[in-house]
């Protein structure tokens, strides 16, 4: 074979590899992220009334991989933040973040962490919690129901599936 | 002697952000020191830049379980200021909704009880049984959580039909679970085990340190709103007070079961007596109060919730003064927790009702 | 409703007997009395405050705080403290608040705590200095309670600071 085919066949051939290794992996590799997802949830103020009823037996989280176990975060992936985050309250958030190993993913659950909901205009209060962190999916609603907290789960979940293998590596500003 | 200190929270599983400084000495707790602030928003401050009606949301979001007994406070203030009355049927449905409020606030503190002792089926049943009350109250104002339910002047709408049958199935239904609940969890071995004999909190300190609520009712002190300076119509109601000599955690876990017996009393004798008629007073334009001072107060599930509410005759309020009944009961906290073991902190510190957005306002 | 609607003609029998036996004994030192149904107002002289407070304590068994405020008057440069007491033990009057109110100046506003007095009173006190700058002589731990740690404003409920934005 000369030069040029000897090229087509190699690249044939990486071709051939990377779709019979490298996706199923990635598709196996995220099937058991989606599925196992452990929140360390920030029970702020309002909100955690509806965190707490999406729980609950009649709209129970699990079924969608979800715990509603409450675990240290050192071995948590989710980071809901339910409510409000004030200035007191906000290098605390940042420390949790730091803690939790990659990959792991941030919800902001309800008006106040979006946006600062109804206290936007107060002396304590951050204007939305993405000022501090990087927010994968939002959940508007004061508070939001617990069927909205299930369709944003559900975008999470299509979200890690479509990512790769590797975690996404963030630029902190320490 | 080897001093430690150790600092719970900010964040923790249950209970919202509060931190408590504990100084230990091996295991036996010498000295507590309370660090709230961490959910404070600022109400106080906000409240004089939002109109009357603006208000609303406001101030019923520190006590979100119980929104219909904090604003209950806050629109008899108004309504004070404003020498409005309001209609009967009104005052009915306010009661109604009070009480549905009382039940599910009292739910929900069984329910992280349960997580804060390890019980878990204490959680699911209390947030399962929930539903049905939630589900009434969104019958009668359309939401599920923080209705703001109820104006200067009377309610926002009256109840459509069917919400009476639905009442009655639901508190019939309750009123057998509860034996259930006392059964699995109020006279479980375990639970007596750390809760029976210990966070005592004895009459006279009750009374100097002006603590409210089931912390004062379980040691010893009749004292309730409801019955002491009665408020729309709980005075032609029939209801009583549990009070209990105990003192301990155990007394105030018993004292919140009691109480949603007597809440569904009240809300099934209301439903019967409630008379025909318009539900809100038809006030053109803004609410505006004209120049005084008042000092209401109500009866809401954790305590006494006051508001000293002064006006200048503005569109907006000169200075409003929210004590919340967990605000209260901070004085409380160091006092109980002195002198017992690490471990015993969980359960005594919930059973006290502490809801730290509600004292952070 | 709680204690709101006036009596045009006279005055409630009950408030009116607690009134005059306050009015009798602490005589000068009291500037004015409101009274109202199950609501009393006294407005006292700044410095008789700590022999008020032993008065209602003692003497009228008002045995807890139900609420300590702060008001900011800047066009009267003056601060108003306002304490409302009340009493568990009694039934008869336990529907009964009484306030007690004075000023200080704005530009110094300091003053004596009542934790001795009144236990109830400690974090109260303690809201007050940190959101309007009042400072209480004799208070066991006067810091802040609900501000962050790196506060460096004015106090915030002063007419003078605003909301950001606003």
């Amino acid at each position: 074979m000369n030069g040029s085919t000897s090229n087509v066949f190699v690249g044939k051939l990486s071709e051939i590899l990377e779709y019979s290794v490298k996706d199923p992996l990635r598709y196996i590799v995220n099937w058991g992220r989606i599925y196992s997802l452990w929140p360390v949830h920030l029970e702020t103020a309002c909100c955690s009334v509806e965190w707490g009823a999406t729980s609950g037996p009649r709209f129970d989280i699990e079924r969608w991989g979800m715990l509603g176990a409450f675990g240290a975060m050192r071995q948590c992936d989710v980071l809901i933040i339910l409510g409000t985050v004030n200035r007191k309250m906000a290098p605390r958030v940042k420390t949790i973040y730091d803690q939790m190993p990659e990959p792991r993913y941030v919800i902001a659950f309800g008006a106040c962490a979006i946006s600062g909901g109804l206290y936007y205009d107060s002396y304590n209060v951050l204007p939305g919690v993405d000022t501090i962190l990087p927010v994968d999916v939002y959940m508007s609603g004061c508070p939001p129901r617990p069927e909205e907290f299930i369709q944003g789960l559900i975008m999470l979940q299509n979200k890690i599936r479509a990512s790769k293998i590797r975690s996404k590596k963030y630029v902190r500003d320490t | 002697m080897s001093e430690l200190t150790v600092s719970i929270g900010p964040q923790h599983p249950g209970a919202g952000h509060f931190r408590l400084i504990v100084k230990l000495d091996g295991d036996k707790i010498i000295e507590v020191n309370p660090d709230p602030g961490y959910v404070h928003r600022g109400e106080e401050k906000i409240a004089e830049y939002r109109n009357y009606i603006q208000n609303i949301p406001h101030f019923e979001r520190p006590g979100i379980h119980d929104s219909s007994n904090m604003l209950f406070a806050y629109v008899q203030a108004v309504e004070g200021l404003m020498k409005l009355e309001v209609p009967e049927r009104g005052k009915y449905i306010r009661v109604i909704m009070a009480e549905l409020n009382r039940i599910i606030s009292h739910l929900y503190y069984l329910a992280i009880y349960g997580i804060f002792v390890g019980h878990s089926t204490m959680f699911m049943w209390p947030m399962g049984d929930r539903e049905h009350f939630i589900d009434l109250a969104q019958m009668i104002s359309g939401q599920r959580v923080g209705f703001a339910f109820l104006l200067p002047g009377g309610v926002r709408n009256d109840m459509p039909e069917g919400v009476k049958t639905r009442a009655n199935d639901a508190c019939n239904y309750f009123e057998k679970r509860l034996i259930e609940y006392e059964r699995i969890f109020m006279n479980n071995p375990i639970f007596e085990n750390r809760t029976k004999g210990i966070g005592k909190l004895s009459k006279e300190d009750a009374i100097n340190l002006g603590v409210v609520g089931p912390t004062l009712r379980a040691s010893g002190v009749k004292a309730d709103i409801r019955k002491d300076e009665p408020y729309a119509v709980y005075d032609k109601l029939d209801f009583d007070i549990p009070v209990s000599k105990d003192c301990d955690s155990w007394a105030r876990a018993w004292i919140h079961i009691e109480e949603m017996r007597q809440s569904m009393s009240i809300i099934k004798q209301s439903l019967k007596d409630m008379p025909s008629g318009p539900v809100k007073l038809n006030l053109r334009g803004q609410v505006r109060a004209p120049p005084g001072e008042v000092f209401s107060r109500a009866e809401a599930s954790r305590g006494t919730v006051s508001f000293y509410l002064v006006s200048n005759g503005d569109m907006n309020p000169y200075r409003i003064r929210l004590i919340t009944p967990s605000f209260r009961n901070l004085i409380a906290i160091p006092h109980i927790l002195k002198g017992l073991l690490l471990a015993d902190i969980p359960p005594v510190f919930w059973s006290l009702d502490y809801w730290p957005v509600e004292a952070d306002r | 409703m709680s204690g709101t609607p006036e009596i045009k003609q006279e005055h409630p029998k009950r408030e009116k007997k607690i009134a005059d036996n306050i009015a009798v004994k602490l005589k000068k030192d009291i500037l004015d009395i409101e009274i109202k149904p199950k609501r009393i107002k006294v407005k006292i002289k700044h410095q008789s405050i700590k022999k008020a407070a032993n008065y209602l304590k003692t003497v009228l068994n008002l045995d807890h705080v139900v609420s300590v405020s702060g008001i900011d008057y800047p066009n009267d440069n003056e601060i108003e403290i306002v304490y409302h007491a009340g009493t568990y033990e009694h039934k008869d009057l336990s529907d009964l608040l009484v306030a007690l109110v004075y000023r200080i100046p704005r530009e110094k506003p300091k003053t004596l705590t009542l934790t001795d007095v009144w236990p109830s009173t400690e974090y109260d006190e303690r809201e007050t200095y940190e959101m309007l700058g009042v400072i209480f002589d004799g208070h066991p731990k006067l810091e802040k309670l609900f501000l962050p740690e790196d506060w460096d404003d004015i106090p915030p409920l002063r007419k003078d600071f605003k909301n950001p934005g606003r």
